[in-house]
């Protein structure tokens, strides 16, 4: 009865995971796995494991699932089964071909959008169930190659994308010579003591993206905001070393960002439209380092546009006038219900809103989430394969007339873009700074 | 025969009485200590407004999405679980014993829907049992654990059936219905059965979370 009749395992070619595999003997497995369990877990991990009564109804909450023709291999309980179940029933002892298996299982084929626990009676969170096999395979050496290399970029540089520190303020300055075409005397202000705002993004911004910065620096001048950004490391809110399992590191990372901001006595974070870099300053590092709450508020840049619009702080040209649809980003929608507030910038930005259903919420992931997209080329065919389900919802909203995605976050851009091409849904992607940028009175 | 009805009506009854409760009791103090000792954080996040308001969607039929997806499992499910607690607490043969033994009692229902119910109960564990077999994803989960103690499940309802109606063979029945209503409640907190007590606690738990941290619904 526990056969399936799901999709033959081809395997992975993935050299991280290929090459830490080799390096291990079911001793070390053992011993890493019940030193994770007997010190990093306690009951919750129990209570998950135990209460789950594998009714299977997590099934409609996940989005490979429902992608993968409902193959039953890729419910959220099939992969604690394919996973931690075993590790537990076996108390440790499985073999490094296991290993390899639940590898995949956790770093590829979860997002950990959490949107499961939503529809577990239970409430079971199997996000956190899959992280704690991520943790197991990061102390087994077990990771997959690109993400890892961007695990090692933070460890170097401390941050994802090895911007080496004159890089970051040469190109904020680049960015800030480029906007003063347009505002004369527009400054990315450094290293400002006392701001009201400081802005943090993540390290794709000045890696790929760098117009982004130029974007929000418009802004920010727009809306007359005291603001700065720190010319040191701790620039990046980014942490893919969350999701590796190398807490060690996203405690290390977060402690940067928090102090570079403690440390130009700023009064708030606000931050660029990422979901991830948000999960990991609101919940997760903040957490590790002992903090209840995020020890600075932190604002996320639909929250900070909902204020711009809320209290007048600046003024449109004319709405943008062709339909948008907008996608809820998992960690700052189920992470920080910020989905009202992003309704209510879209309505201020835009003349026609579409929304595209299941939305809020139950909005279906982009499948990149996670750390998934970032463990690279290996892994892009399967990733986009299961989002057939994110597509058709796509398809959908464009079918009742909307032409532009608007995705407020990194990671979502990312997957969706691949989405659009691959399915070839052709609609246009915007972040909501875009949208704003395009329409705003541009300051004198 | 009356030996063994003695002996199951007896130090049966009062082991499984004693197994269910020392048993419950004993998986919460551990579990309690073991979530002092190592989820802290459990403790932080827990709030009571948040945690009533998932378990109270959750505990009315089709308030969360995924019950509105499966429909049938929906009425199956809360019809189950009414019936499994309702027809043992109030059937009259139960609370007559009650009264004989230990001289006190309480409402009873007719014997008509305590029939009803408890065929409620033996027609779901069907239905949960095709559902096992059937549905892929269900499948895929499935041990023979599950199976097994869905039978036990359905056993004390299917027996006590037989023996309302005294069908063929009922006074060994009657042992098999008092046996396995025993067996029920010994594995409760061994197995699966637990989430019976567990359930307020990981609703609420992820309740607290969606309700004051991610200040999102969770149903």
């Amino acid at each position: 009865m526990t056969d399936s009749t799901a999709v033959p395992d081809k395997g992975t070619d993935d050299q991280g995971i290929l090459t830490g595999v080799e390096q291990l003997s079911p001793e070390k497995i053992e011993r890493i796995i019940n030193e994770v369990l007997s010190s990093e877990t306690g009951a919750k991990l129990k209570v998950y494991v135990d209460t789950c009564v594998s009714c299977g109804l997590c099934s409609e909450g996940c989005h490979f699932y429902l992608s993968r023709d409902k193959d039953p291999k890729f419910s959220p309980a099939a992969k604690v089964k394919q996973t931690m179940w075993e590790i537990m029933r076996k108390k440790g002892k499985v073999s490094p071909e296991f290993i390899k298996k639940a590898a995949v299982v956790a770093y590829t084929q979860c997002n950990l959008c959490k949107r499961c626990a939503m529809y577990c009676p239970f409430g079971l969170d199997i996000a956190y169930v899959l992280s704690v096999m991520r943790r197991i395979c990061h102390r087994l050496g077990v990771v997959p190659l690109y993400i890892q290399d961007t695990a090692h970029s933070h460890s170097v540089t401390g941050n994802q994308m090895w911007v080496k520190d004159d890089e970051w303020v040469d190109t904020l300055m680049w960015q800030e010579e480029e906007a003063r075409d347009e505002v004369p005397n527009l400054r990315i202000p450094l290293d400002v003591e006392g701001a009201d705002t400081f802005y943090s993004v993540i390290g794709p911004e000045p890696k790929f993206r760098a117009q982004l910065i130029y974007q929000a620096a418009m802004i920010m001048t727009a809306a007359g905001e005291d603001w700065t950004m720190p010319s040191t490391p701790g620039w990046d809110n980014s942490d893919m070393c969350m999701f590796t399992g190398d807490y060690e590191m996203m405690e290390r990372l977060k402690k940067m960002h928090f102090e570079a901001a403690t440390r130009l006595k700023a009064k708030r974070i606000v931050m660029g439209e990422c979901g991830h870099a948000f999960r990991s300053v609101y919940d997760m590092g903040n957490r590790a380092l002992g903090w209840k709450m995020p020890p600075i508020p932190i604002v996320h840049a639909i929250e900070y546009y909902h204020e711009l619009f809320s209290q007048d702080k600046i003024k449109i040209k004319k709405k943008f006038d062709r339909p948008v649809t907008l996608h809820d980003p998992c960690n700052i929608v189920r992470g920080r219900g910020l989905h009202e507030m992003a309704r209510s910038v879209v309505n201020s930005t835009c003349k026609t809103f579409i929304e595209m259903t299941p939305n809020r919420e139950h909005n279906y992931c982009c499948g990149a989430g996670g750390g998934v997209i970032n463990c690279g080329p290996p892994f892009k065919n399967a990733r986009v394969e299961s989002t057939k389900i994110k597509a058709e919802q796509l398809f959908a909203a464009k079918a009742k007339g909307a032409e532009v995605v608007i995705a407020p976050c990194h990671n979502c851009h990312g997957g969706l873009e691949d989405v659009i091409h691959h399915y070839g849904v052709d609609m246009e992607l915007k972040f909501l700074g875009d949208i704003i940028y395009e329409i705003m009175e541009i300051p004198e | 025969m009356y030996d063994i009805y003695a002996i199951i009506t007896g130090p049966l009854a009062w082991l499984s009485f004693a197994v269910f409760l020392g048993g419950s009791l004993y998986r919460f103090i551990s579990l309690y200590q073991l979530a002092r000792k190592k989820d802290g954080a459990v403790f932080q996040y827990m709030n009571l407004a948040y945690a009533l308001r998932s378990i109270a969607h959750w505990l009315t039929p089709f308030g969360a999405r995924n019950m509105r997806l499966n429909p049938v499992m929906t009425v199956v499910t809360f019809s189950f679980h009414i019936a499994l607690f309702i027809a043992p607490l109030f059937v009259f043969a139960h609370v007559v014993l009650l009264e004989e033994s230990f001289g006190i009692h309480w409402i009873t229902l007719s014997d008509r829907v305590a029939d009803i119910l408890s065929m409620v109960v033996v027609f779901s564990c069907i239905f949960f049992f095709a559902r096992r077999i059937m549905r892929p994803e269900v499948k895929y989960l499935t041990t023979w654990v599950d199976i097994v103690i869905l039978i036990i499940v359905a056993a004390p309802f299917a027996t006590g059936v037989w023996v309302f109606h005294q069908w063929a063979g009922f006074p060994t029945m009657t042992l098999v219905h008092i046996l396995s209503g025993e067996l029920m409640l010994a594995i409760i907190p061994f197995t699966k059965l637990f989430h019976m007590f567990l359930f307020p606690f990981t609703r609420g738990y992820i309740g607290s979370e969606f309700g004051g941290v991610r200040m999102a619904k969770d149903w």
